[in-house]
């Protein structure tokens, strides 16, 4: 289990410090911004092992978060942690930054308290946080209302409490995606893969019931052995995706899921992410990249790269950027590019190209001269690939919500009442494509 | 050095630095650094000529990226041409870069040379430093060929400003450092001693360091520096402290010169001029008279300084070793020093002690101060320093105070540092076993040591106890009863565990009388400290109890049922398990008789240097320790004349069955290490084979392997295999049976021969010998008994005596396979003209050789007159149903004929003339084969069988021998004389006897040898 979870700033001095343990000394504070923040080579494993003492480390921003242990710890599980950790942070005060963290010190150290028990976490439900660790005092809150929260935190259901009313019964779904992907200057994939979230905002009174569809090929096929041949042919087939794996919110019915694969859950109030799943099978490439890059002597390099925007026309990707790397003795670069704009940033040792809007099935192009300067270095130039960001308003791995129904027995209010919104978000994650 | 003006200063550097400064995180620094690289980049690719600043400023710019720890590629061209700017400045950011960042095999080196050239010739005095400092910085392989001609120019040229001067002395030190061999030896190295002569002191400075490390190469190119060293002491010594100006430092005059000179002075020995001497005497006094002065400044430098002058003026006088009156004062002011509140100063003080103890003149002096040693042994807080303490302990440890600082070093050991803590029971064991008067004082305090601090005892250490109580008879009653009380604490260390078990073993019988310490009581006692040994001693502890059955009969039925336990007898370790059965088995079918032969008391051990020493030595590298011993070891023999026995000669024989083979072995194994109570016992066993064979057959055929077993664990140890446990039972040769057989009965008379033994069963061997098999003939010239062949089937064996013309000659054919050989004859040829020359007549034998059984063969020599061939032996038998045909040449040589022949130098001489004639004389020049020891060759020519004749040749490292060789018809006499050349490894080797052959002959066989 955790023993312990260090803050560090990016100097590497101790913003919050919270030992749970014994084992775990003060000394191994230091070692870890000796070994890791300070180490002369930059640490990339997530997971760092100091005499005997393992040291998880996530980092957002400027800010580091380690949890130590000197146990041998499901990793998965201190990382989720980790993740959470900065989840509920973000609820409370924003962004994590230094200056935040300073400003709400004691607001932290409640929450590590609240949330890990002699390292075994807790619940970390943001919105039951919020019931009884505020930033404004208890004072207000009577007896009656403290044993209610209470009840709730130890009940059965201890991500929503009773009692919540609204006068308009709102629901908004987002579907959001990250594609990765690594093809080869010839256009072969060589791997790709989405991870997704579906993120929730609840704003429904009492307590509800939901159950929640979409079109996950298990559950069509199913469906479509049950009805009408024909109308099972239409809706499987291409409609339907494969999940690899997928994750729930704690409210979830699990056992519903195994048996049933239906998702039926009490939502919790606010916002939360009510799945994670990962697919590998027929993604859509939102963007192809083909790079074209020539030698001309030992001085000059020539780079050509065209983007085709592979899909429906009637969308519009957004914030489209492309990263060309250039090489390290690069002296001088001229780019011409017919949309956008393109810039040489000597800093990152790339061009980086930027275009605001493209809709779908068009083409663009760049080309640049990249001057060189001879170096006696051996050394060949290693090509990184050409990466890329974009975001586009579908989901990349063909997802589709069917229903989100509620039910709520009750009060009187009906699925029909609810007001759902439905929103899908394609966003580019490691997108890269060799040249 | 121009001052870089401020206008100089270089704006977009201090930016750039600043920035990097002020960078949040690693990521945003590398960033930085890109777009700053970039920039650079762009300018230097950029079409326009950059000017000098600016070219100067980006190549700072790199600087100072590479040594952040980037990666640099590019840039050295711009560095370059700022080495032929006219700036100071630029050049030498240029230079700087250079030396920094441009590796050897750069291709630039060609053009960074021309630049130092140019440099090195310019009349800019600043260039040329600039110059010289790179070559000194880089000082490559590639730097040195370039211009290890030039930079000794520069430094002799007359011309030469003294700035210049000094950098070329110390770029050429570096040179002759990095590269000596490129550096030329030339008409220059005559005028670089004249530099000591020079006005300018940093001139001198740099020149001294220069001289020195030279010196210390050809010390005869540049003894005329000594003069001059010492001329230039004097001066410094007594100018007054304002009269070299910049080079007094607080207070003292130029001290680092003067202790560079006392330096190069350490690189001769004292001057042989009387004048230099008193000279350099008066400046050594100077100096420890200033040491007296009271300090001029409070400052801590002042007295850095000025003690930095006085140590190495006191090493100085302890190198020399010459002057008592100097040698003590220096002691005496390393006496004040010892009280000293500076760390520092006790530890240097304490080091340059222990090297003042070894000499003669102020050891008594440097005795005085041992309270304070001891004092600072039990006070120091720092660890090093009471390291030293111990050293310096150690060294001035003398007989007159021998008890008293053992005393205080075992009374140290119990609070000692860990880490020094073995090398003081080392250092203890050795003092206790050298300066020991009465030897029962030595066993108590070994036997201290080992309660003490039992875990840093060294097996060698009490490897050692047992071997001097072995050798010494009246100690072993006291060491028994001591052992005995020892034993008695509730828990005892198992180094002391395994020394009681030996010595009861060997001598319970001299306390047995008291009955307190009674057979039972002893065994007893020794019993309840078993179950908590490891093997190895629960081994030796089983040894000791068979021992016991010898010694006391009476508690016989006791150690009987002690072995007949499940525990011993089906015991998990195969070691003691078949010790137990073994000994159990003995002790109930031999008689007392064969019991008593068997375990008869361990023979004194041969006398050889102390392991413990060697072993200090390995602990503390070469050269150190080294120095100290023999120096003692000379003045002990001084002092003590003959009754320390650690100084008697080490090949001093005490076994009659010593053999020369013994002193021949080349590398003696560790022979002092005792050998296991049980196998030892067994090699106790008389050697005259029937009576052996008589009392081992019965056993064999009972009690199963009885001969491997006691051979197995024989074998390893006493071929000093390196084995740490000496128990370990692997026997080396792969049919352990009949090649530990041969070695059990060859050990008993000579080690030598058994190692060497197992070294012929190590290496392969040809299974068919068709040809006459002669590989070890000439191993024989010189010692007379060993292995003479063996193959996988056979091994012979020999043992020869001769006397006059006659001689006997014992063959041992070991059958090494488990089957019997059959019709088994041996015939031994000589050809003509040998057969009219040797009468060889060889007794009959057995035809049959049982598997694992050897056979003896005696064979009766008689020389009838000189001879040059060898017999041949030739050996039938069948095995397996296939006839083996084997032939060896006996080595059975003209020389082991010889009688030695004492003779005084004026006979020898006279013979030799007498001998003059050419066909008499018979010299032979030839290389060195082995190593040039004097000890083995003195052994060899011994082995040879003529006399050695000590003090006849006027040159004491040429050996001379003289014998008489006899046979039946006549008698030869004979002179030889044999100059070993050390240093082209060569010998010449002349031999006068009153007949040419057997001058040629002799010749022929000794010359092999070496």
């Amino acid at each position: 289990m955790i023993g312990g979870l260090f803050i560090y700033n990016h100097k590497g001095e101790v913003l919050i410090s919270r030992v749970y343990r014994d084992d775990i000394g003060r000394n191994a504070v230091d070692a870890f911004r000796v070994n890791v923040i300070h180490a002369r080579q930059q640490v990339r494993s997530p997971v760092t092992n100091i005499a005997r003492t393992s040291f998880f480390h996530v980092k957002r921003a400027n800010i580091w978060l380690a949890a130590v242990t000197k146990q041998n710890v499901n990793a998965a599980m201190v990382f989720e942690f980790l993740y959470k950790m900065c989840d509920v942070m973000t609820a409370y005060f924003g962004k994590i930054s230094e200056e935040n963290i300073k400003n709400n010190f004691v607001l932290i150290y409640e929450l590590l308290d609240e949330i890990l028990d002699f390292g075994y976490p807790q619940n970390s439900e943001t919105g039951a946080l919020k019931t009884f660790i505020t930033q404004t005092g208890i004072k207000g809150q009577t007896k009656e209302e403290q044993s209610q929260i209470t009840s709730q935190v130890t009940g059965q259901i201890g991500w929503r409490r009773e009692g919540i009313k609204y006068r308009r019964n709102e629901l908004f779904l987002d579907v959001l995606e990250s594609v990765n992907l690594l093809m080869s200057p010839q256009g072969q994939v060589l791997s790709a893969h989405v991870s997704g979230r579906v993120v929730m905002k609840s704003y429904l009174s009492g307590m509800p019931e939901c159950k929640f569809g979409m079109n996950d090929k298990i559950v069509i096929d199913k469906a479509g052995k049950g009805a009408t041949t024909d109308e099972a042919g239409k809706s499987s087939g291409k409609q339907s995706i494969a999940i690899d794996d997928c994750t729930f919110h704690q409210c979830v019915r699990l056992s519903k899921f195994d048996s049933e694969r239906s998702i039926s859950f009490i939502p919790p109030d606010g916002e939360y992410e009510l799945m994670r799943y990962r697919t590998t099978k027929d993604i859509i490439l939102p963007f192809r990249v083909i790079p074209l890059v020539r030698e001309v002597g030992r001085t000059k390099l020539e780079v050509k790269v065209v983007i085709k925007s592979n899909f429906k026309p009637s969308l519009l990707a957004q914030k489209i950027e492309v990263r060309i790397p250039t090489p390290l003795n690069t002296s001088g670069v001229q780019v011409i590019c017919m949309k956008g704009k393109a810039k040489y940033k000597a800093s990152e040792n790339a061009i980086v190209w930027k275009i605001k809007r493209m809709a779908g099935m068009k083409e663009s192009q760049i080309s640049a001269e990249i001057e060189l300067l001879p170096t006696n270095d051996k050394k060949k130039w290693a090509r990184p690939p050409i990466s890329m960001n974009f975001e586009v308003p579908f989901a990349p791995s063909g997802l589709k919500v069917r229903y989100l129904k509620v039910f709520e027995s009750k009060l009187n209010y009906s699925d029909h009442d609810v007001i759902k919104w439905v929103r899908y978000i394609g966003r580019s994650g490691i997108y890269e494509t060799r040249c | 050095m121009p001052a870089v003006s401020k206008g100089d200063g270089m704006r977009g550097l201090a930016v750039f630095i600043s920035d990097i400064r002020n960078c949040k995180s690693k990521e945003a620094e590398i960033k930085r650094i890109n777009k700053e690289l970039a920039n650079i980049r762009s300018k230097f690719k950029g079409d326009k000529a950059l000017d000098g600043y600016s070219k100067k400023k980006y190549v700072c710019k790199l600087l100072f990226i590479f040594l952040l720890g980037h990666d640099i590629d590019f840039g050295h061209m711009e560095a370059v041409n700022l080495l032929s700017s006219n700036k100071y400045t630029e050049k030498q950011i240029g230079y700087l870069f250079i030396s920094v960042l441009v590796n050897s095999n750069s291709d630039l080196i060609r053009l960074i040379n021309n630049a130092i050239k140019n440099d090195l010739s310019s009349r800019n005095p600043t260039f040329m430093n600039l110059a010289l400092h790179c070559i000194a910085n880089v000082g490559s392989r590639e730097m040195a060929e370039a211009f290890a001609a030039d930079v000794p120019r520069i430094l002799v040229a007359g011309d030469t400003m003294d700035s210049v001067k000094q950098s070329a002395a110390l770029c050429l030190l570096r040179l002759n450092r990095t590269s000596p061999d490129l550096v030329p030896m030339g008409e220059w190295t005559a005028r670089v001693v004249h530099l000591l002569n020079d006005q300018h002191l940093g001139v001198v400075t740099a020149a001294t360091s220069l001289i020195t490390t030279l010196a210390q190469k050809n010390p005869d190119d540049f003894k005329t520096s000594l003069s001059l060293a010492v001329a230039r002491l004097s001066r410094i010594v007594t100018s007054a402290s304002t009269d070299l100006q910049d080079y007094t430092y607080y207070f003292v005059a130029a001290p680092w010169l003067s202790v560079k000179l006392l330096r190069l002075l350490q690189c001769y020995p004292p001057p042989e001029d009387a004048a230099i001497r008193g000279r350099l005497t008066e400046c050594l006094e100077t100096i420890l008279n200033k040491a007296q002065e009271p300090p001029k400044s409070k400052k801590v430098q002042h007295s850095n300084a000025k003690n930095a002058v006085l140590f190495e003026a006191i090493s100085l006088i302890i190198h020399h070793d010459s002057e008592p009156t100097l040698l003590v004062r220096a002691c005496n002011q390393l006496g004040q020093f010892l009280q000293h509140r500076e760390t520092n100063l006790r530890y240097l003080a304490l080091e340059s002690m222990c090297t003042l103890a070894s000499s003669e003149f102020s050891h008594e002096a440097v005795k005085t101060h041992i309270d304070t040693v001891i004092n600072a042994l039990k006070t120091e807080r720092d660890v090093s320093v009471r390291q030293r303490a111990v050293d310096l302990l150690y060294a001035m440890c003398d007989r007159s105070n021998a008890k008293q600082i053992v005393a205080e070093m075992l009374s140290y050991l119990e609070t000692a540092d860990y880490s020094i803590r073995e090398e003081i029971v080392l250092k203890v064991a050795i003092l206790a076993e050298k300066y020991a008067v009465d030897y029962t004082w030595y066993v108590d305090t070994i036997l201290n040591l080992i309660r003490i601090a039992g875990d840093y005892v060294s097996e060698e250490v009490w490897y050692r106890v047992i071997q001097i109580v072995i050798n010494r008879d009246d100690v072993q009653g006291y060491a028994a009863k001591t052992v005995f009380e020892a034993l008695q604490a509730p828990a005892c260390h198992e180094n002391l565990v395994k020394v009681g078990g030996y010595i009861l073993g060997e001598f319970g019988n001299l306390i047995a009388g008291d009955p307190r310490s009674s057979p039972l009581v002893q065994f007893n006692l020794l019993h309840s400290k078993f179950h908590l040994c490891s093997v190895p001693t629960r081994a030796l502890l089983l040894s000791a109890y068979i021992k016991f059955i010898n010694l006391f009969p009476e508690v016989k039925g006791t150690i009987q049922e002690v072995l007949r336990s499940d525990s011993q007898l089906r015991n998990a370790d195969v070691e003691l398990q078949q010790r137990a059965v073994e000994y159990l088995r003995l002790s109930c079918i031999a008689s007392t008789d064969i019991l008593a032969t068997v375990l008869e008391e361990m023979p004194p051990f041969p006398e050889r240097e102390s392991s413990i020493l060697a072993k200090l030595k390995r602990k503390k590298g070469p050269g150190t320790v080294p120095d100290i011993e023999e120096n003692r070891k000379e003045r002990n023999a001084n002092v003590d004349g003959g009754t320390n026995h650690t100084t008697t000669p080490p090949n001093a024989k005490t076994s009659p069955a010593s053999f020369v083979g013994d002193l021949l072995a080349p590398a003696p194994p560790p022979t002092n290490r005792p050998r296991p109570v049980s196998s030892s016992s067994f090699l106790q066993t008389p050697l005259t084979p029937l009576p052996s064979q008589a009392c081992a057959i019965p056993l064999a055929a009972s009690a199963g392997a009885f001969y491997q077993v006691a051979a197995a664990t024989a074998s390893p140890d006493l071929l000093g295999l390196g084995s740490s446990t000496p128990l370990s039972s692997t026997p080396p040769a792969l049919p352990p049976t009949a090649a530990s057989l041969l070695i059990d009965v060859f050990s008993e008379s000579s080690p030598g021969a058994a190692a060497a033994m197992a070294a012929a069963a190590a290496a392969p061997v040809a299974v068919s010998a068709a040809p006459v098999a002669d590989d070890n003939f000439s191993r024989f010239v010189c010692k007379n008994n060993g292995v003479l062949y063996e193959n996988q089937l056979l091994q012979i064996g020999l043992k020869c005596e001769y006397r006059q013309n006659l001689g006997r000659m014992y063959v041992f054919f070991g059958n090494k396979t488990s089957t019997q050989f059959l019709s088994f004859d041996t015939s031994v040829v000589c050809q003509e003209p040998l057969a009219s020359q040797l009468n060889v007549q060889p007794k009959p034998v057995d035809p049959t050789v049982d598997g694992g059984a050897q056979l003896q063969q005696i064979i009766n020599i008689e020389c009838v007159s000189d001879f040059v061939e060898a017999a041949v032996l030739n050996i039938q038998f069948r095995y397996g149903g296939i006839l083996q045909n084997i032939a060896v040449k006996l080595p059975i040589t003209l020389n082991k004929f010889f009688q030695p022949t004492e003779m005084t130098s004026q006979d020898f001489f006279q013979r030799w003339k007498q001998l003059s004639a050419p066909t008499q004389e018979v010299q032979n020049i030839f290389k060195a084969k082995h190593s040039m020891d004097t000890e083995v060759t003195k052994a060899k020519i011994i082995g040879f069988g003529v006399a050695l004749l000590d003090g006849v040749d006027p040159n004491p490292s040429n050996f001379v021998g003289a014998g008489v060789i006899h046979t039946k018809t006549t008698q030869v006499g004979c002179l030889l004389r044999l100059e070993p050349n050390t240093q082209a490894q060569m010998y010449r080797l002349t031999l006068r006897t009153s007949r040419d052959t057997v001058s040629q002959r002799l010749c022929d066989l000794l010359s092999d040898q070496f």
